[in-house]
């Protein structure tokens, strides 16, 4: 089958809050009207800063929480709770923290063979064993590992663990909760190295989510940027990289320090902070922040069209601008 | 004469499995007005040698030093009274995670007076004053408001300007910001970076940044202190640091950025940094240098000259002679 892995439609997922005998409940709008599809053996990012909805969206789409609006399909089967128990064996989800993903009381073996042990019981001990071993061998761990406590491993190497973890019930699709912010530089590049061996061996479609632009940049196919729950911008990493469209890209860019001292930057320096999730402001949700908010992006919300390089703006960048 | 002057500063740890060396023979000198930054990644000491200059350190820590002088004062004799006359109002510091630095039970307002009653011999009504200007000084919008906020009711970027409001309360001559924008957004990082460099050369204060991100030290530091797992291997100025790294770490450090990658798979640093029981016996990064040979395995290497990063480094990369040739 080569249609893609995920396709999701308009996905909204609202908290409600708060609330009491006279207070009325307050709804938080922590994801709205995100929608993408992911081909196998490709990565999307998602990319924004913290309350933005990246996390929302992994526990979506890894069937962690349904929606309150919108669908999705995996693998073109349409995830509804009554199919979420077929489906969660094709969605995995690596976590940010490698110290807080992984049971401390359990040995390296036990943790890769527990989700074989809970999807596919008709495999024997000996044989999840083997896949296990075999497993750890693909992501670099070394056999003698495999009797070991988390609390033996290195950061990286614990990431590796959680990746194993991931991959034991050989998904098609993988989340990648930030999974290299927590991690050291000199081996934040051995995990993303790994990941992307694994992403061509396994032909894997990755959902990469991350604050970090510069491995965004690195690991990406297509990136959508989120601001305040709603995507604004979408397109492929070429595009959105080289010619950002919207106003928050563009600032997002401009405030990622680069590692290059001679280069001479205009910083654009965004005013304020994100507004409270509770109180999304009416219109664009940039416009408080924007320089270049006009009176009618107070009152209107710019949609995200279909286009192949789209943003939610009334008045998008043009690429001269960027020139 | 420098601002801050540490010669071969050790830190020792005693620890259930033995003494572990968090820092070993380090030297670090801040001019007045400069921006040095400390750069390595968990576990390089680069905040336990700030901790030890500014006695913050647990009993369990025993701290060597050659020299350990600021502003001309010997640090080390310092009786712990006079030593907290200087800490706080001449040296201060900004910590990581602005939100568990500040206390919970007390108003930003209150916490910033505190500092200024501490140190300073101003009256209720002048410090009050003060904390305002502070309040402004740090870009927090409405800040008679803000002065009766508890922590939790502002936000992470709102709490760091409270805190560096704290740090530059008295006026420091030195100010040390370990890893000052770790913990938030980068566009809130980059407006917290801007606050920091401006306040330093409003005030001509010197500025330590300790921070792990490549990308904050090319854009704010003057000078660069590359720190390996207690060992400081590499100091040069910013410009010629991302240029010509002359340590090996330091090379692949930069080789391992995801934004100098050439290629799809980025150049690697192999193997882990040394934990307290698997310390090489030369040089500590030996065990992961493409570079390394027997000599490296087996003798601690030599300081280089200025001219070559002071690396501590056998064999350092592109010598003089050689860039000539280029």
């Amino acid at each position: 089958m080569s249609g893609p892995v995920v396709t999701a439609r308009n996905l909204s997922r609202h908290y409600e809050s708060g609330g009491g005998m006279f207070k009325e409940r307050q709804v938080v709008r922590a994801l709205s009207e995100a929608s993408f599809s992911i081909q196998p053996g490709k990565t999307l990012a998602v990319v924004g800063e913290s309350g933005c909805g990246k996390s929302t969206l992994a526990r979506l789409i890894t069937l962690i929480e349904e929606p309150t609006a919108g669908d999705f399909t995996i693998n073109g089967v349409e995830a509804v709770p009554e199919n979420w128990d077929s489906l969660r064996s094709q969605v995995q989800i690596v976590f940010q923290d490698p110290y807080g993903s992984l049971n401390l009381r359990h040995r390296v073996g036990a943790i890769i063979e527990e989700p074989l042990k809970i999807k596919r019981p008709d495999i024997s001990a000996a044989d999840r064993a083997d896949k296990a071993r075999e497993m750890m061998a693909m992501v670099g761990l070394r056999p003698e590992h495999y009797d070991r406590f988390p609390h033996m491993f290195s950061g990286g190497q614990r990431q590796r663990i959680a990746i194993a973890r991931a991959l034991i019930l050989e998904p098609k699709l993988l989340v990648l909760d930030e999974p290299v912010s927590a991690l050291d530089l000199s081996i934040q590049s051995q995990v993303l190295n790994l990941l992307l061996d694994l992403q061509e061996r396994m032909d894997l479609a990755y959902l990469f989510i991350s604050h970090d632009l510069s491995v965004v940049r690195h690991v990406a196919d297509d990136v959508v940027v989120m601001y305040l729950g709603r995507p604004v911008e979408r397109g492929s990493k070429e595009a959105v990289f080289s010619a950002p469209r919207h106003p928050y890209t563009v600032a997002l860019l401009s405030a990622t320090p680069s590692a290059d001292p001679a280069r001479v930057r205009k910083r654009i320096k965004l005013e304020g902070e994100l507004p409270s999730p509770l109180a999304i402001p009416d219109g664009c949700p940039f416009a408080p922040r924007c320089w270049k908010a006009q009176d009618r992006c107070r009152k209107e919300r710019p949609l995200l069209d279909d286009a192949d390089h789209a943003a939610a703006c009334f008045y998008p960048e043009s690429p001269e601008d960027n020139g | 004469m420098a601002l801050l002057n540490i010669r071969n500063l050790s830190v020792e740890f005693a620890t259930g499995g033995g003494s572990f060396r968090a820092v070993d023979g380090v030297d670090v000198t801040v001019e007045g007005g400069e921006v040095l930054a400390i750069v390595g990644e968990s576990g390089s000491g680069k905040s336990v040698s700030m901790l030890a200059a500014m006695g913050l350190l647990p009993w369990t820590a025993t701290v060597t030093a050659d020299e350990l002088s600021f502003d001309g004062r010997d640090l080390r004799d310092l009786s712990a009274s006079a030593r907290r006359k200087v800490i706080g109002r001449e040296i201060s510091m900004i910590f990581q995670e602005p939100m568990s630095s500040l206390n919970p039970c007390f108003t930003v307002g209150f916490q910033i007076r505190e500092a200024l009653k501490q140190h300073l011999k101003l009256d209720s009504s002048a410090r009050k004053k003060r904390a305002l200007e502070l309040m402004e000084m740090v870009g927090i919008p409405a800040p008679e408001k803000r002065l009766t906020a508890f922590p939790h009711q502002l936000s992470g970027g709102m709490n760091q300007r409270v805190m560096i409001a704290m740090a530059i309360a008295c006026g420091p001559k030195l100010l040390i910001a370990d890893e000052p924008t770790t913990a938030l957004d980068v566009t809130i990082q980059a407006q917290i970076l801007d606050l920091l460099t401006g306040l330093q050369r409003d005030t001509g204060m010197g500025l330590i940044l300790i921070t792990h991100d490549m990308g904050v030290v090319a854009e704010t530091a003057h000078r660069v202190a590359v720190q390996y797992a207690g060992w400081k291997v590499e100091d040069q100025p910013v410009e010629t640091l991302f240029d010509t790294p002359h340590h090996p770490y330091t090379a692949a450090l930069l080789a391992a950025l995801p934004e100098r990658a050439t290629e799809r798979r980025l150049p690697t640093i192999p193997g882990v940094v040394p934990g307290q029981f698997d310390r090489p016996r030369g040089c500590l990064f030996s065990p992961r240098c493409a570079y390394a040979d027997d000599l490296c395995r087996s003798t601690v290497p030599p300081l280089q000259s200025p001219e070559l990063g002071r690396a501590k480094c056998h064999y350092p990369l592109s010598v003089p002679a050689k860039e000539e040739v280029q």
